[in-house]
Parts: C-alpha cells; sequence; structure tokens
C-alpha cells in the first residue's frame, strides 16, 4: 500500500523563478508607457509648430475666415465649418444605411447570403481612400452634377442649403465620399451590437404578438441603442480626420456658404494640400495650428458623445436577470 | 374588469378562492388544446414523434421530462415561437378552442396574442420602465386610451402579485427589479394582452425557493381564469402546482394523466422511474 500522499517525498523541482515575471511586468509598463508618451509628443509637436501663429492671431484665429497666404492672415473658421458640416453629411446618410444593412444582416438575410454581404463591406473598407477619390472625380462628381443635383435643387430648392451654382465638387459631395468610406465600419461596428442582443429578448417580444418589425423596433433596436449611438460615434471620429478622398471631391475653397453645393473645405485637406508650398514661417505655423484645432475638435467631438452617451441615452442595457 | 377577462371563455366562470382545493375537472369542460398527430423536424431531425393530447382549459397542465426530451420544443409549438428556428417542419392538428393554429392564414402573430408564454428567464425590456413593459403588448395592439390602460395595468399586476411592490415604483426600469419580481413582471406583461392560454417554460429554474413559492402561488391564481401550460424540470413542482401531468421521453408522449395518478400510480415504468428519480 503507499504511503499517504502527504508522507511521499516530492520530487526535486527546480526553484520557482522570478524574472520572467519582472521583466515581463516592465515589457508591458513600457508598451503603454510608450503610447502616452507618443500622444504626449504630438501635441507638443503641435503646439511648438503653431506657437507663431498662436503669437500673432491668438483665439482670433478660430472664428476667422481669411486665408490668405499672399497678406499672410489666416483663420481656421472655413475650415472647421467645412469639417464638421462634411463629416455631418456623413453621418446623416452612413448610419441610417450602416444600422440598416446590420438589421439586414442579423434579423433578415437568409443565412447563406450572411457571410457575402459581410465580405463585401469588408472589401469596401479595404479600398484606398485615393481610389474612392478618384472615383470621386470621374465618376460620382459627374453624375451629381449632371443628375442629382439638377433634381435636388428643383425639389429642395426652398430651403437656403440647395440654392446656388452647381459645380460637381462641393461640400455635399465631399460628405457623400465620406459617407461612403465610413459605411463599412458603421455596419460591421452596428452588426456586432445587434448580434449581442440576446435572443431572449426577442422571444419576449415575438411571444406578445409582435410582428417583425415591431420586434426589431422594441426588442432588438431599443436595446441595442447604446451601442449603436457608439458605433455613429466612431464613424464621426473617423469622418473628422478623413484626407485624401475628400480632398479630392470638396472643391477646396475656404469660403463658408450655406449653400452644399458650393466648394468648401476640411482642416485634414488643407494641411494636406497646402503643407509643401508652405513658404513663410507663419504659414506654416498656421496649418500646424489646424492641425492642433483639429486634434481638439476630434477630440472634443468624442468627449461630448461620451457625455450624450450617459446622459440622453437614459436607462441602458442594466442588468438582465 | 373581472368580467372582460371571464368573457374570454366561452362557459362561465367558476371562482374560487385562492389556494382553495382543486376543483375536480368539470365534465364538459371544452378542452383548450386538442392535438392530434403531431410531429416536429428540426432540418433532419425529429424532435417531436406523434403526439396526442388534449389540454383542459382553466387547469394547470405540467409537461415533465429528462433533459432534450421535446417538452421545450412541444410547449414553443402551441404559439408556433419554433417557427423563429429555421428549418423547422411540423405534421399533424394542433387545434385551440376549436380553431386549427396551423391552418392556412393564420398569422403566427395573431395565434402568440392567444397564446401569452414566459421564459426560463425573466426577459424585461431593459430600456422601458415597469409599467411601459406591462403594457407593451397592448400598445402594440393599438391601445390608446389612457384610462383603460390604467386599469388594465394595474389589473395584471395585481393579478401577478406584483402591484404592492411595484406601485409606487412604476417609472423605474423594470430591470431594478429583483429576479423572481423580474418573472412576476414578465408574467404580468404576458397577462396583460389578455392572452387564452398562458405558457411557462420552466419559469422558476433560475429563481431561489422562496420566488418559486411565489410564483407557485401565483399559478393557482391563475387557473382560476387562464389555461396553463408549464414546463418544469422540478418533479415537486409538477406534483404541487398542476393538475394534469404529461411525461415526455424521447419526443415521445409517454404518459398523461391527472398529476395525482402519475406521481402516485403510473401506468408506464418509464414514467414510473422518472418520477422516482431513477433516471432523467
Amino acid at each position: 500500500m503507499s504511503k499517504p500522499i502527504s508522507e511521499s517525498t516530492p520530487p526535486a523541482q527546480r526553484p520557482v523563478r522570478r524574472w520572467p515575471d519582472v521583466s515581463f511586468r516592465l515589457v508591458a509598463l513600457l508598451a503603454a508607457l510608450s503610447v502616452v508618451a507618443l500622444i504626449v509628443l504630438v501635441g507638443w509637436e503641435l503646439y511648438s509648430g503653431s506657437r507663431l501663429a498662436v503669437a500673432k492671431f491668438g483665439p482670433g484665429f478660430l472664428v476667422h475666415s481669411r486665408w490668405d497666404p499672399v497678406s499672410d492672415e489666416y483663420g481656421a473658421l472655413p475650415f472647421i465649418a467645412g469639417t464638421l458640416v462634411s463629416s455631418l453629411i456623413a453621418l446623416v446618410i452612413a448610419v441610417p444605411l450602416g444600422v440598416a444593412t446590420a438589421l439586414f444582416l442579423t434579423e433578415m438575410a437568409p443565412v447563406r447570403l450572411r457571410q457575402p454581404v459581410i465580405t463585401v463591406i469588408e472589401l469596401l473598407a479595404a479600398v484606398p481612400s485615393v481610389i474612392f477619390g478618384l472615383w470621386g472625380i470621374f465618376v460620382m462628381i459627374p453624375f451629381l452634377r449632371d443628375h442629382v443635383f439638377p433634381v435636388m435643387q428643383s425639389v429642395l430648392g426652398f430651403l437656403p442649403f440647395f440654392r446656388g451654382p452647381i459645380y460637381g465638387v462641393s461640400m455635399l459631395a465631399g460628405g457623400l465620399i465620406v459617407a461612403i468610406m465610413i459605411l463599412p465600419i458603421i455596419t460591421s461596428v452596428s452588426r456586432e451590437i445587434l448580434r449581442s442582443v440576446p435572443n431572449l429578448q426577442r422571444e419576449a417580444a415575438y411571444a406578445l404578438g409582435a410582428t417583425h418589425w415591431e420586434v426589431i423596433r422594441i426588442a432588438v433596436l431599443s436595446y441595442a441603442r447604446r451601442g449603436l449611438f457608439g458605433a455613429a460615434v466612431l464613424g464621426l471620429g473617423r469622418a473628422l480626420g478623413e484626407t485624401m478622398a475628400v480632398t479630392m471631391v470638396i472643391g477646396n475653397r475656404p469660403d463658408i456658404s450655406l449653400s452644399l453645393f458650393a466648394p468648401g473645405y476640411t482642416l485634414a485637406s488643407v494641411i494636406a494640400n497646402e503643407f509643401a508650398e508652405a513658404t513663410s514661417d507663419l504659414y506654416l505655423n498656421s496649418l500646424f495650428e489646424l492641425g492642433l484645432v483639429l486634434v481638439v475638435l476630434t477630440i472634443a467631438v468624442n468627449a461630448l458623445a461620451q457625455l450624450m452617451l450617459r446622459t440622453l441615452a437614459g436607462p441602458g442595457t442594466g442588468k438582465v436577470n | 374588469m373581472t368580467v372582460t377577462l371571464a368573457t374570454s371563455f366561452s362557459t362561465a366562470a367558476q371562482p374560487a378562492p385562492p389556494g382553495g382545493p382543486i376543483p375536480p375537472a368539470a365534465p364538459g369542460e371544452p378542452a383548450a388544446f386538442d392535438i392530434r398527430g403531431f410531429s416536429l423536424w428540426y432540418g433532419t431531425r425529429q424532435a417531436l414523434h406523434d403526439v396526442n393530447i388534449t389540454v383542459p382549459a382553466r387547469r394547470v397542465t405540467a409537461i415533465i421530462g429528462p433533459s432534450g426530451c421535446g417538452k421545450s420544443t412541444f410547449l414553443r409549438a402551441l404559439n408556433r415561437l419554433h417557427e423563429l428556428t429555421p428549418g423547422t417542419r411540423i405534421t399533424g392538428s394542433l387545434h385551440l378552442f376549436g380553431e386549427d393554429l396551423y391552418g392556412p392564414g393564420v398569422d403566427p402573430v395573431v395565434v402568440r396574442r392567444r397564446v401569452g408564454m414566459v421564459f426560463q428567464k425573466s426577459n424585461p425590456f431593459p430600456t422601458m420602465s415597469i409599467g411601459e413593459n406591462v403594457l407593451v403588448g397592448l400598445r402594440l395592439n393599438g391601445v390608446r386610451d389612457r384610462n383603460f390602460l390604467q386599469e388594465r395595468l394595474e389589473e395584471s399586476l395585481r393579478l401577478a402579485a406584483l402591484w404592492d411592490e411595484v406601485k409606487d415604483v412604476l417609472h423605474r426600469p423594470g430591470t431594478s427589479l429583483s429576479g423572481g419580481q423580474q418573472q412576476r413582471l414578465c408574467i404580468a406583461r404576458a397577462l396583460a394582452v389578455q392572452p387564452e392560454v398562458l405558457l411557462m417554460d420552466e419559469p422558476c429554474s433560475a429563481l431561489d425557493p422562496l420566488a418559486t413559492a411565489k410564483i407557485e402561488e401565483l399559478i393557482q391564481i391563475l387557473r382560476e381564469r387562464y389555461t396553463v401550460v408549464i414546463v418544469t424540470h422540478n418533479m415537486q413542482q409538477a406534483a404541487r402546482c398542476s393538475d394534469r401531468t404529461a411525461f415526455f421521453y424521447m419526443g415521445k408522449l409517454i404518459e398523461y394523466a391527472d398529476t395525482r395518478d402519475i406521481f402516485t400510480k403510473p401506468a408506464n415504468p418509464q414514467t414510473e422511474a422518472y418520477v422516482s428519480g431513477r433516471f432523467g
């Protein structure tokens, strides 16, 4: 009979080594710190690179709408407005489209159809920005100019947003191209959110005699609304910083116009366009300050969205037993 | 309001004091469900084999059996909820108060309004308040009359034995309640649309003994007005609160009799083995 386990002598074991623990902790800490350092560095560079402009224009930089390299006068307002308006247009188009696509994929599409559609959407995300821009210039702009915009003007012309001459390149075209580009992220995030809605919620609605649409409305969309709002915010983050394709279709004119048919300019576009030709120090500093404004704007919009998420969205998906 | 509830049935109500003795099955009481030769497939897998059963109205019928025996499938077939699973197919007939629920042109949405359901886990809508949760079914049906909704809200919550606990917090989210309260809220939600039948799929399996006792007490009250079909894993529960018990095994209805008989003198040896705890 063998001895009880407590009396048997254990086989020789090597002593516990501590150094993997310590070194791993150090490596992980360094990785985490480097991210923080990177952000601080970017912030510092943007700040130090824009000091001349900040000193010369002060806070007026944000509200002046004159951008004139010849007389060395710079104001950021047209670019801030252009960035916000084009992103807003993109959201207005892409959020309903993306959420509806996600709903179709999770709630309606036959199982065999789902994966092909998802693959196509992912392909859309893989197309380089400049390709969208080219397509925008050669296909979308002429089509909008000749067929879509005139119809919109004749139908919605009573609104100030749809008046004025039509060039093709415009704020609306810029928003449209950004909408296409943020559609994949909004769709795939929304799809994940909708997939996370418990089936029990759907069944609860079905068992009450709800139709398919009613189930989607009371059990799926309302359960997922916080998450869907988050998907929209993610899309907005992308839209604010989108550069290449927008630059190619928005018209690049630093004017503020009520008409969406008029050309506009965004913060990202002007930096990309004019960086190489910024001859004077003040010009370069002003471009740096635009970069600073873009970063701050993006952070502010995200923070605002977080705040809205907490207060406006109401009771969320709390504990469900 | 009691009047409205009672008139959902063709026969006169026979109110008994809550918790009183179980009245014997009255002869001539119409059958709620009349099910003949009912089989159900998930794809190629047959889940129910040729089930024949008559579920009496205004009685509690318990469905027992080991896991995977088809009892939940059977329950979900009663309000056509199984159709949410793609690839299901049925044969046979299923009548509710003489009406073929699977007949041509019968909308499953209408069937589910007549046959309410409570699930294993409580599932109140988390974005709705307690009051909204109860009334959501009526609102779906297009009821807008405020007074009527208010009356129905109170009545449904009283019927679910929840009114006294929540009457001052109706605006709070449904998910702020405890587990047992949430389950009673779900019962109130199902009752608010005045279904003819209430299906319960292991309604107490996620609850503690105290909450379970409350639900069982509630079932006793409900059986005065409603036809209740309850699936349960818990044989004591079936014995305590049902009038008739059906034992399912491997997708077949093995035995169906008065609850007393099933537990004291089962006719089938498999039933006896199961209720005496020898398998399952």
